[in-house]
């Protein structure tokens, strides 16, 4: 068997080569580059623009629109592993935690006026029940000096009860429309999570499989955030009515987010 | 042995059934009829063909036959324990000839995951006085409320093909189930039954309860096999693993034979020997398959037609290591290097299950080097000299599985169980803290924030003692127990109209079809097809016939080749003397290599350097076996990139590795280099990100019940399991990086996929004994690295777990 150690020329991936905003957004990426483009955001990510609105794509899987000063984040599932305690299964208890940390991560690098959730915030009905005081702190503070909007989802479809922010079905936000599930057919700025998209790639070493986002630069879905959401694969039927083309996914890196053509995906 | 036991020992009826046989009952048979009746536990050793199962089962025939009628119902008298369910069935089957002709009154069932539950049902209230089983029925039988009652008049248990078991995560868990066994029924005599091993005294403490309370009895040693090497003189390849270039040889053989077993060690190469056979069976031999990705009922088919003679030939795997005996064979072939002494002699062993005639054996070395490996082996098994184990250490993982199944059996108490677990060989200088923790796991999970107390698996009431939460926990426990952890798999079907799957022909791993797409064809139960698609856990093929199949390549063995083995490789190689029984190409290789660059001396690791295109080569030769040179690698390229030297990839197999960098690798300083202190941060830092830590932890979250095989009400296929255990992994490492099941991750990681202890041994064996030759050119040996280089594309979670993680690691690298 040979490795390569460094240099690993990946024949069916490209990676989205770093590119300042300045140098425009509409050089297309690889050989099958979908209708628009990303480029590299000074703070980290990618930019690009979901029906007409510039957003910034991160690392940490939450989308930032600077326009609106606003972050948004999908399905965080809160207190997945005490969930399955409840039913026998002792995960360890630190997903909140570790949910939180990047979430207060993400919010630090952008400080955002608005903080969105796009449904699912919770992993079930009783979850917040089941907070820890300390991390039902964390999560309130969140919410001072800054809006913090809960778009309520089907794991979590009455919103918080005692946590602070406003509770809404859907809103708009400049071009766009935030709501939880997204919806068949033409849907022109949505932005959207529920299905939390995941990317598998392969290459000439193996296999990797990472969270994404998925856009076709008129509507996008966004990665679950959650520390023990899974991912579901973007070659899923379930992915098929929302793209008429074929999309392109940003997947999630250690540190970068790399676009990858569709034709680089591969199902499970 | 204690020489000829007295005749009295056995009683008129079974002496005249001997007689009726025309036999008479062997010295080792009656010494465990002996140890017996000085209530003595006992281990057998003796080869297969020797009548060792009637051995271990004729005190227990004789003392059912004598004991008095029952006045009311009584538990089983003896258990009957195997490693594979059939041979449970099997030998069910013939204890039945014995206890029909003699007339006895013994009911004998056997109990596997097969047995009907109406039958498992009557067996619970109704028990047979032999019960034939599993580890895995056993520990279940011991998880189940009604276990004292079931098990309080038991008197022996006969543990066959120990050998097998013992040192693995399913010998941990019989171990312990054998200690409370023994807490319920004191007087239980445990009876062990094996194969030839190097040192039986592991055993031995494995399976007793103490120093020294288990009796050796050896059985007569049998003839010596007769094993040679097929020399395809002048064609012996250079590099390789299929052993494509005797495949001719190979077929004439068999057509000479009764019955030839050709055994190989992957799925890939049965795959590729059974199609190269068929290409040459002009003839219309017989010839079968026979691996575990086959469909359970074509394996059995297969085993069938063996059993009635019809077959000529079948290509196995270890799948056929073990198992029901066939008269008929008098050919084992082993295609590729046997890679280890011990598992050569069980293969052989397959052959002729006579104690008079000698079982006959041929290795077919695939390339030069397995000839020099090939050689060796001859001469460990002449020697009768065999790989070597080390003692066993239980493994935490499987102690919390058993925890559990004892809070669900009955309430325990602390203590007390701390103090039966230690009976067992595997428990025995386990440490209170280790068991207070295992306990706490099982309890709450075992974390440093204590949010789940009132989520507890166990209780404690009242009373003091431990028991199961509630009937709900029970159930769960139930469907989770084992300590067998199989890759997730997908079926193979064959496509119907409107992409839907047919006919079932068989199960593959999850990796095993990730180099193609679909249109590919490969392949697969002797068949080639063509890849129509996967949905879900379907892989939906159509026949192909006459199609070129696409090969996925799998390097050679999924055994790396054993330091007892590869000890003797590189004495042989040191030792002109011994290159005359050597075929003239692979002697004139040895030669060149002598020439050109160096041969090392014995205590020596030859490490070449040489610059070649526009790269510089390292290549160095541990012989120590593939998992070992390939975490030794990526430990040394670590190290070579700190020094600026720009590794840029490398390639192992189980002789050498070969490391090529931007430059020159002369002037490093080797003893620095290779100095132990890499296993220290470096090991720590590279193992934890990696693939096969979460595999491992997979396993062990699996086996201590931290997450369900299957959970209730929700199938999940193994794809989400996997992904979801990742994630756990992820978040517990950064949150309680002591935890137990960590701890238990690392250990398994250390000692089966990385071989941690064996890089150790290599380092420490090398130092000051590094023999550097600076080349200006490639040297004969390096000849085969260089064949392997970039001609096999990495497997994805295929047959060898060790690379793929290094693949998954580096396009992680590649893509931060």
């Amino acid at each position: 068997m040979t490795y390569s150690v460094k240099r690993l020329d990946f024949d069916s991936m490209q990676l989205s080569q770093a590119r300042h905003p300045e140098q425009g957004a509409d050089a297309p990426v690889s050989k099958d580059a979908p209708p628009h483009g990303f480029t590299t955001a000074p703070c980290g990510g990618v930019a690009t623009a979901i029906n007409g609105t510039e957003v910034i794509l991160k690392t940490s899987g939450a989308v930032h629109v600077p326009a609106e000063g606003a972050l948004l984040v999908a399905d965080l599932h809160f207190e997945k592993g005490s969930a399955y305690a409840v039913r026998g299964q002792l995960l360890p208890p630190y997903d909140t935690r570790e949910t939180l940390t990047r979430l207060e991560r993400a919010v630090a690098a952008c400080a955002p006026r608005l903080l969105v959730f796009l449904g699912d915030s919770f992993h079930d009905g009783r979850a917040e029940d089941r907070l820890a005081a300390d991390d039902a702190a964390r999560l309130a503070a969140l919410a001072s000096g800054r809006t913090l909007v809960w778009v309520v989802g089907n794991h979590d479809a009455d919103g918080p009860r005692a946590l602070p922010g406003e509770i809404i079905d859907e809103m708009t936000l400049q071009t766009l429309v935030l709501r939880h599930e997204p919806r068949p057919g033409v849907q022109p700025g949505e932005v959207a999570g529920h299905l939390h998209p995941a990317a598998r790639i392969a290459g000439r070493g193996g296999r990797v499989r990472r969270r994404c986002f998925v856009t076709d630069g008129s509507r996008i879905v966004v990665p679950a955030f959650g520390a023990y959401a899974g991912g579901l694969n973007v070659k899923d039927p379930a992915f098929g009515p929302l793209f008429a083309g074929r999309p392109m996914a940003a997947a999630l890196g250690t540190d970068r987010v790399h676009a990858i053509g569709w034709k680089s995906l591969v199902g499970d | 042995m204690d020489g000829a036991a007295p005749p009295s020992l056995l009683p008129q009826r079974f002496v005249a059934w001997f007689a009726t046989r025309g036999w008479a009952a062997r010295e080792h048979q009656l010494a465990m009829v002996g140890k017996a009746r000085g209530g003595r536990h006992a281990l057998l050793i003796a080869p297969t063909g020797g009548g060792k199962t009637l051995a271990g089962f004729l005190p227990s025939l004789i003392e059912l036959a004598e004991r008095p009628p029952a006045n009311g119902p009584r538990g089983i008298h003896t258990l009957y324990i195997s490693p594979l369910k059939a041979l449970a069935v099997d030998v069910e089957r013939n204890l039945m000839t014995p206890i029909r002709e003699m007339g006895l009154d013994i009911v004998a069932e056997s109990r596997t995951g097969d047995t009907g539950v109406s039958r498992k049902q009557r067996q619970k209230v109704r028990p047979p006085d032999i019960l034939l089983t599993t580890p895995e029925q056993l520990a279940l039988l011991c998880a189940w409320e009604g276990a004292r009652g079931l098990f309080e008049d038991l008197r022996c248990v006969v543990l066959d093909e120990i050998h097998t078991l013992w040192p693995t995560k399913r010998g941990d868990l019989l171990a312990l189930d054998l200690a409370r066994l023994q807490t319920l029924a004191p007087n239980l005599r445990r009876v062990g039954l094996s194969a030839t091993v190097d040192d039986p005294d592991l055993i031995r403490e494995w399976m007793g309860l103490g120093e020294g309370d288990v009796d050796l009895v050896l059985g007569p040693p049998g003839p010596r096999p007769v094993v040679e090497t097929l020399v395809s003189e002048g064609r012996v390849p250079w590099a390789g693993h299929t052993a494509e270039h005797a495949m001719a040889e190979v077929y004439q053989i068999i057509k000479r034979h009764r019955t030839t077993l050709v055994f190989v060690n992957t799925r890939f190469q049965a795959e590729f020997a059974f199609q190269e056979l068929w290409k040459l069976n002009d003839d219309s031999l017989p010839i079968a398959l026979h691996h575990g990705s086959l469909a359970a009922e074509q394996r059995r088919r297969v085993e069938a037609a063996m059993a009635r003679g019809e077959l000529k030939a079948v290509v196995c795997t270890s799948t056929l290591d073990l198992g029901i005996d066939w008269g008929d064979v008098d050919l084992v072939i082993q295609l590729a290097a046997p890679k280890g002494a011990a598992r050569m002699v069980q293969r052989i062993g397959r052959a002729n299950h006579r104690l008079d005639e000698p079982s006959k054996a041929i290795f077919v070395p695939a390339n030069r080097f397995e000839m020099l490996e090939c050689q060796a082996a001859i001469e460990a098994i002449a020697e009768n000299s065999l790989d070597t184990e080390a003692p066993r250490t239980g493994a935490l993982d499987v102690l919390a599985q058993h925890v559990m199944g004892c809070a669900c059996s009955e309430p325990f108490d602390l203590v007390a169980l701390y103090d039966e677990v230690r009976t067992a060989g595997p428990y025995r200088e386990l440490s209170w803290e280790d068991y207070e923790s295992v306990v706490d796991f099982v309890s709450t999970g075992g974390y440093a924030l204590k949010t789940y107390d009132r989520f507890r698996r166990i209780v404690k009431g009242a009373d003091g003692l431990w028991s199961a939460r509630n009937a709900d926990t029970v159930r769960r426990h139930r469907m989770n127990v084992g300590a067998i952890v199989s890759p997730a798999t997908l079926n193979v079907r064959i496509a119907m109209r409107g992409n839907k799957g047919g006919r079932k022909i068989g199960e593959v791993e999850e990796g095993y079809l990730e180099v193609l797409d679909p249109g590919d064809t490969f392949i697969f139960a002797g068949q080639v097809w063509r890849l129509v698609g996967v949905t879900g856990v379907d892989v939906l093929v159509s026949p192909a016939p006459g199609a070129n199949p696409k090969m996925p390549s799998w390097g050679g063995s999924k055994f790396a080749i054993s330091t007892f083995l590869a000890a003797k490789v590189r004495r042989m190689m040191s030792d002109e003397s011994a290159w005359q029984v050597l075929p003239t190409d692979v002697r004139e290789w040895l030669e060149a290599q002598r020439d050109r660059s160096v041969i090392p001396g014995p205590d020596e690791m030859l490490l070449e350097t040489f610059p070649r295109g526009k790269r510089h080569y390292m290549v160095v030769y541990p012989f120590d076996g593939r998992h070992a040179h390939t975490t030794l690698a990526m430990l040394l390229t670590r190290r070579l990139d700190r020094l600026g030297i720009g590794p840029l990839g490398f390639v192992c197999n189980d002789y050498a590795m070969a490391i090529w960098a931007l430059k020159p690798m002369d002037g490093v300083d080797l003893a620095d280099l290779f100095d132990e202190d890499m296993l220290g941060d470096d090991l720590e830092a590279w193992m934890d990100e990696s693939f096969m830590m979460k595999r491992s932890f997979k396993a062990c979250a699996l086996i201590s019940g931290l997450i369900e095989r299957r959970m209730p009400g929700a199938e999940k296929s193994g794809r989400q399991v996997t992904f979801s255990t990742d994630l756990i992994y992820d978040v517990l490492r950064r949150h309680q990086p002591d935890h137990l099941l960590l701890r238990c991750a690392r250990a398994d990681a250390a000692t089966m996929v990385i071989d941690v202890a064996r890089v150790g041994r290599l380092l420490a064996r090398v130092k000051g004994h590094i023999r550097h030759a600076a080349l200006d050119h490639l040297s004969p040996f390096a000849v085969p690295m260089f064949m392997e280089i970039g001609r096999e594309r990495a497997p994805g979670g295929a047959a060898d777990m060790m690379l793929a993680e290094a693949a998954e690691d580096l396009i992680a690298e590649a893509m931060s």
